[in-house]
């Protein structure tokens, strides 16, 4: 065995590895992706990007079903997409072992909302395991696997972003040699057809086979009690058990409970027995503190901890002590408060950036945007303002078929989806539109590449997720086939044609749809174009390339524009958007 | 939360190459052995905008992330950074700063002011301040890009890391080929900074 450094998500795909997995497969989504990514170099087992989480779910159970062991991963709010089949599917039951990865992203770093994705195990009856560090996520994927096989039910991994993008030292076998596992199919009716009678049948193994799970012998091992004090016990889980530890060290019992789903209620009377005052500490909501109320045990959680936003030792420590607990370190900081006036760095998009013209248009041309899911969300910061509702992936096609039962002032309503998410969930408010007869304009930003989670490919690509070469679907056609009338596609940095273009979409009765191609800037093989320079005697100061919002140019000492050569992508948009004709070429190219 | 357990926080701007410093560090404290927890950001948070990575190590480690007031050693590749996130040192901990400016968003667009007394108001802070410019360093060797490797240096040296570990071996590993020997420089010129 040999110690190495793993992130939460490596040491996921490594433990798949190890349980000899099928197929990993997944749609991307911070804080999840790198696992599928880091499993497809591993060679061995299958991995995919599908279009969308719940298609992830659907062939993952299909490969489960054949005896293949499968994983599939996504972020948290990917489970909403995925949440019909897996309801059903827990009912079902398994064949090979299905393990399902839900990263949760407490605080928001990267999502539109923080969930607390503990609540779908109880819901969808999925057993859930709960790691703290790299060395339990190779573990509990592995016992994951083996609990799913043993008790005929999908198993969950809940990870959250500071699990998954945190490294931690880890034991694996470098020589490890990757052995599929197989079972047998055989064909079942009964168990995988979900008639209503099949399903009522299916419903009473499935609370059996739970009721077994929390009394196997492996799954209680991940439950642990640490008791070292009398008084007080803690009961803790997943990130958190982290925080209560280095808050507290061994000052207080604590129970860390690694099976979230179900609660092994054995463990929780006997801790109750040993300590005469239980606290609970869980990032987000109640859940832990509820199931143990549920129980019969009395316990105080939220009374002091934060229900939203993440948790961190200091938050933890300062929390309980309004409990009366004593942490181990007296908090002496360096200031009270962060510094005063300190101006914001919020994400942008890069320079360069082909979604950038296309808001900077739409708030020119008085257009009414529903965004989406992406990179493009950035679309609605100042100084590009260009998005007026964004929500949800696929939202922007059908939030937009919405609002044109009402239009604000009449106008215009435009759908903005990128590729992926075009191909994701976009596609079914496109069609929802023709067939209700209710005209928005779908806009495709088609960069050809997820490109937010770090450049997945998606049908679009003409690529794999292993490089091998596929069908590349095209908007254009989808949008023919479903039946819009024309689909016009303009390249994003002809700034003319796509002002021509939107203004064409905002007059006509036809149904009409754009694409708006060009690759992401960050992709291997994109050109950097020419970068321009500012020519002091024409400009006439309007600052109209600043409101680009592009990082390459800002506000110079003298109150000219300046244009940061290394940045600069060579875009050319800028020198578009200039009346003055002040922003022109180089003579030299300058080096990539 | 006294287990020996030290705390390092690098904050800077998407793009400055943060990760592979944390990344690095985090390698040679592990040889060093020491037991060692680290938190990225991915996604959205790297767009340009504002990146923080943190690192916990001794003898036992639990929290890879730790909260305002409880940092050692802050180490920011940018100066706005510096005082952005100031508050997460504990009284008498150390920022090391890069005098490298990069202006934010706002910044660019006239909407708000860079910060000129950045300096002088954390001088006024009960912590010590090193500020070098590793931007200016890595011009020197010939590759901005290395800048990320110089500020390791140094931290590893304000750190008390430096006798530890083979720290050249630990960075040769960490880089591709082409790039050791600059990034060995790099190295060596952070640690003569301090």
């Amino acid at each position: 065995m040999e110690k190495v450094i793993l992130s939460g998500n490596e040491a996921i795909a490594q433990g798949a590895f190890q349980a000899g997995v099928g197929l990993g497969i997944g749609y991307p989504g911070t804080p999840s992706t790198e696992i599928i990514e880091v499993l497809e170099k591993k060679k061995g087992p299958e991995c995919a990007w599908s279009i969308n989480e719940k298609v992830a779910l659907e062939q993952a159970y299909g490969a489960c079903v054949t005896g293949l062991r499968s994983l599939v991963t996504m972020k948290h709010v990917g489970v909403n997409v995925a949440a019909d089949p897996l309801f059903t599917f827990a009912y079902m039951g398994v064949n090979g072992g299905l393990v399902i990865v839900t990263a949760d992203d407490p605080g928001m770093h990267s999502s539109q909302n923080e969930q607390d994705n503990r609540w779908y195990a109880l819901h969808a009856k999925v057993p859930m395991l709960e790691p703290s560090d790299s060395q339990e996520c190779i573990d509990f994927t592995a016992l994951a696997f083996e609990l799913s096989e043993r008790y005929d039910v999908p198993v969950f991994l809940r990870m959250v972003t500071r699990v998954c993008h945190s490294r931690s030292v880890v034991e694996i076998d470098p020589e490890q040699k990757y052995v599929r596992q197989v079972r047998d199919y055989e064909r079942n009716v009964p168990k995988f057809v979900t008639l209503p009678a099949h399903a009522r049948a299916r419903r009473v193994i499935l609370e059996e086979n739970l009721n077994k799970l929390t009394k196997d012998q492996a799954a209680k091992g991940i439950n642990r009690m640490e008791i070292t004090d009398r008084d007080i016990g803690i009961i803790t889980s997943g990130a958190a058990y982290n925080y209560v530890k280095e808050a507290f060290g061994d000052r207080y019992s604590v129970l860390k409970l690694g099976l979230v789903y179900p609660i092994d209620q054995e463990i929780v009377y006997e801790f109750a027995r040993q300590v005469k005052k239980i606290y609970v500490v869980e990032e987000l909501d109640p859940y832990l503190e509820f199931n143990i109320r549920a129980l019969g045990v009395e316990c105080e959680g939220k009374k002091y901890i934060c229900p939203f936003y993440e948790l961190n030792p200091q938050i933890v420590a300062a929390s309980l002590s309004k409990a009366g607990l004593e942490p181990l370190e007296e908090l002496d900081p360096a200031a009270e408060e962060p510094a005063a006036n300190v101006p914001v760095r919020p994400p942008i998009l890069c320079a360069g950036c082909p979604h950038r013209s296309f808001f900077y248009l739409a708030k020119r041309e008085k257009v009414t945007v529903v965004g989406d899911i992406g990179c493009y969300t950035l679309g609605a910061a100042p100084p590009l303002d260009g998005i007026d509702v964004s929500a949800c992936m696929g939202g922007g096609y059908a939030i937009a078929l919405g609002l044109t039962l009402n239009p604000p002032e009449g106008k215009k309503i435009f759908g903005v989806v990128g590729d992926s998410t075009f191909y994701h969930s976009g596609i079914t408010g496109a069609i929802d539109s023709i067939f209700n007869k209710r005209h928005f304009v779908p806009v495709v930003l088609d960069n050809r590449i997820t490109a937010m989670t770090g450049h997945q490919p998606n049908p679009g690509s003409g690529q794999t997720l292993s490089g091998e070469e596929t069908f590349m679907q095209e908007p254009r056609r989808i949008f023919k086939a479903v039946g819009y009338d024309r689909v016009m596609e303009v390249n994003a940095y002809d700034l003319q044609k796509l002002r021509d273009a939107i203004r064409e979409a905002k007059e006509t009765e036809e149904r009409v749809a754009i694409v708006i191609k060009s690759p992401c800037r960050l992709l291997k093989g994109v050109e950097k174009g020419t970068v321009p320079e500012i020519d002091k005697e024409a400009c006439q100061q309007c600052k109209a390339c600043l409101r680009l919002g592009c990082p390459a140019i800002s506000l110079g000492s003298e109150g000219y524009p300046v244009i940061d050569s290394l940045g600069c992508a060579g875009c050319g948009v800028c020198k578009q958007v200039c009346k003055h004709d002040a922003i022109k070429e180089k003579e030299q190219e300058v080096e990539k | 939360m006294d287990q020996g357990v030290k705390r390092i926080m690098l904050a800077g701007v998407g793009g400055q190459g943060i990760l592979l410093a944390s990344r690095i560090l985090t390698s040679g404290l592990l040889k060093a052995g020491f037991d060692v927890k680290s938190s990225e950001v991915h996604g959205m948070a790297q767009r340009g905008g504002s990146v923080v990575t943190q690192l916990s190590y001794g003898k036992k480690v639990y929290s890879p992330i730790s909260g305002a007031g409880a940092v050692d050693l802050l180490v920011t590749l940018e100066k706005l950074e510096a005082l952005r996130y100031v508050h997460f040192l504990k009284k008498n901990g150390s920022l090391l700063m890069n005098a490298k400016e990069i202006p934010s968003l706002p910044v660019l667009i006239g909407a708000a002011e860079y910060p000129a007394d950045i300096e002088e108001r954390l001088s006024s802070y009960p912590i010590s301040l090193y500020t070098i410019d590793a931007d200016r360093e890595a011009e020197k060797l010939g590759n901005l890009k290395v800048m990320n490797v110089v500020l390791l240096g140094a931290m590893v040296k304000l750190a008390g890391l430096s006798e530890l570990v083979d720290w050249p071996s630990v960075v040769a590993e960490s880089v591709k080929p082409a790039y050791r020997e600059i990034n060995l420089k790099a190295f060596t010129a952070g640690q003569n900074l301090v």
